[in-house]
């Protein structure tokens, strides 16, 4: 981006010699996209802080009658808030058990080459393509079988099915990058294959595991058609009970609007933690 | 990297293995096999063989469904690529501002699904959401559930909105691992702002840009959750896009047969266009080195 640096130190010197400050085009248009992104966001909020007569009888930018009444409603009522109990351990659950088994596998992807590797990977691949829908009914059966239905493994088994190939494409990609000399001298110092994989492996692709954690928990916190079709009533998904609002007597708005920011809260605090990562996460470790 | 052959491998690939084994081929198998039987109920089945296959490349539902659906995919693409490749290139580069970028363009991607069709569905609406009365107070006819065109910008701009980020910051992180030393040297040469791009970003960016061309075309193929919950698949069956009809057809008709044979099909074409992408892309990494 030569130009915009020149650009950059154009304006800086300008603005140096004279107070008025040229605004750059590219704060525009990021200005412009952010506006985009956030303002469906700010209307649902402003939309859970008011009341329902307000939200359909007047239209109006910002809550005329400040009311927490729909967060309460939530917040008090274990039909709703075990709905996020429950959608934080499956993913919870999902984001451990991916990671356990994509380690070591990721590994042996980026080290050795052995019998149908490549073959076996895209394979792994194909599974992160499969709509959930082909797999809805079929899951549904499955786990009703084996005895597992509408428990909070079983939604976190299911969402293995695209964290997993996931997974193990992040962290290749961050072993990848990794120098091969670190593993032989480790070994060469007399290092087990398990002592040298979590003492020393392990700290140096962090980053990458903690990408990869934060993927797997990204997708399977906001995945609703296999968690909604697994569960019933124990380990009923936040994302499930929301279409509670739907009564007879209409949309309950407010409440709605109130449980759809809740679901934004876990989402934030987690690209907060991983923020720094956030750009070569989303690379899948491969610049 | 060269890489040792060792077939000891296999052992520490076994977990993965075992556990896809469990929650991707067993299914998998469940659907073939309903696809070649019928069923009178009671569990009761009878071989039969392509009927289902057969029903369904001569049922026009189907094929509406495909065509629409690829018509989806193909303007997410065409939309969200230029417009993320751009939104990159417009991004901060370093500080808090490019933090503070970064952790805004995330949030719409950990937005639950049906949050994002929630989210959506009210934003459009011409009675209380701030896009719908806006447009309507203004003079332009928009209702998005009785006027197909109206439902199909809003599902498009809804898919914008959710995943335009993805590319950006894919995009995004292309751009960061260029050196200087190669923008200096296009100073030197007095290289213009499209030269610049055309002949040391985009070739830079290509190997992510496709990692985001793939995931786009993957998820954007099986989007179900964000359009049912806006439009249901309607007005009529404008938005029925292929997901939403399996669903239709499997929970809600419990046609075993047919739904399973549509999820076979529906698998293998997206299964077809992804290796394409996939291929194109370890060859790029080839060439790279």
């Amino acid at each position: 981006m030569a130009d915009t640096t020149a650009t950059a130190s154009a304006t800086l010197t300008k603005s140096r010699a004279a107070p008025r400050r040229r605004i750059k085009s590219s704060t525009i248009v990021m200005g412009l996209y952010l506006l985009f992104l956030m303002l469906p966001i700010y209307w649902l909020l402003n939309m859970s802080l008011k009341t329902n007569t307000e939200i359909l009888n007047s239209f109006s930018l910002w809550p005329q009658n400040l009311t927490f009444d729909n967060y309460a409603t939530i917040l008090t009522d274990p039909a709703w808030y075990m709905g996020y109990v429950n959608s934080l351990i499956y993913v919870l659950l999902n984001t451990v058990i991916s990671l356990a088994v994509a380690l070591p596998a990721a590994y042996a992807f980026s080290r050795y080459t052995f019998l149908g590797d490549k073959h076996l990977f895209f394979w792994l691949l194909t599974n992160r393509m499969a709509p959930p829908a082909v797999f809805a009914l079929p899951f549904f059966q499955l786990y009703s079988s084996v005895g597992l239905f509408d428990t909070h493994i079983a939604v976190a088994l299911a969402h293995c099915l695209f964290n997993v190939p996931l997974a193990v494409w992040i962290l290749e990609g961050f072993m990848r990058g990794v120098p091969k000399e670190i593993d032989e001298t480790a070994y060469i110092d007399g290092y087990s294959f398990g002592k040298f994989f979590v003492k020393i492996f392990m700290p140096l692709i962090s980053s990458g595991i903690g990408v990869a954690a934060f993927f797997c928990f990204m997708f399977s916190w906001v995945e609703l058609l296999l968690s909604r079709t697994l569960t019933t009533v124990d380990a009923k998904p936040i994302a499930a009970i929301m279409t509670r609002t739907q009564g007879a007597a209409g949309i309950d708005w407010g409440v709605l609007a109130a449980a759809g920011v809740l679901t934004l809260v876990p989402g934030a605090l987690v690209i907060y933690f991983v923020r720094n990562y956030i750009a070569k996460g989303f690379a899948l470790g491969r610049v | 990297m060269n890489k040792t052959l060792n077939q000891k491998a296999w052992f520490l690939v076994l977990p993965v293995l075992l556990l896809v084994a469990f929650s991707a081929v067993i299914p998998l198998m469940t659907v073939v096999n309903y696809s070649v039987q019928d069923t009178f109920g009671n569990n009761q089945f009878f071989w039969a063989g392509l009927e289902w296959f057969d029903e369904l490349i001569n049922d026009d539902r189907i094929w509406d469904a495909l065509w629409r659906q690829l018509m989806f995919s193909a303007i997410i693409l065409c939309i969200q690529v230029p417009l993320g490749v751009f939104v990159a290139l417009n991004m901060p580069k370093k500080g808090f501002w490019a933090s503070f970028c970064l952790v805004v363009m995330s949030l719409p991607l950990l937005v639950p699904w049906n949050v994002v069709g929630t989210i959506w569905q009210i934003f459009g609406r011409v009675d209380i959401g701030l896009l719908g009365y806006t447009l309507s107070s203004l003079g332009i006819d928009y209702n998005y559930t009785s006027d197909p065109l109206a439902a199909w910008i809003t599902i498009i701009v809804m898919d914008v909105w959710h995943w335009t980020s993805l590319v950006a910051l894919l995009a995004y992180a292309g751009l960061q691992s260029i050196p200087d030393a190669y923008y200096q040297a296009a100073k030197i040469d007095q290289a213009s702002r499209w030269n610049v791009f055309r002949y040391i970003e985009l070739p830079k960016m290509m190997g992510v840009l496709m990692i985001a061309i793939l995931l786009r075309f993957m998820d954007s193929f099986m989007i179900y959750t964000e359009p049912f919950v806006v439009t249901g698949g309607g007005p009529g069956n404008s938005t029925t896009l292929l997901s939403i009809d399996l669903v239709k057809l499997a929970l809600g008709q419990f046609d075993l047969g047919p739904a399973a044979a549509f999820s076979i099909m529906y698998y293998l074409v997206i299964l077809t266009i992804s290796y394409v992408f996939y291929t194109v892309m370890t060859n790029m990494d080839k060439k790279e080195g």
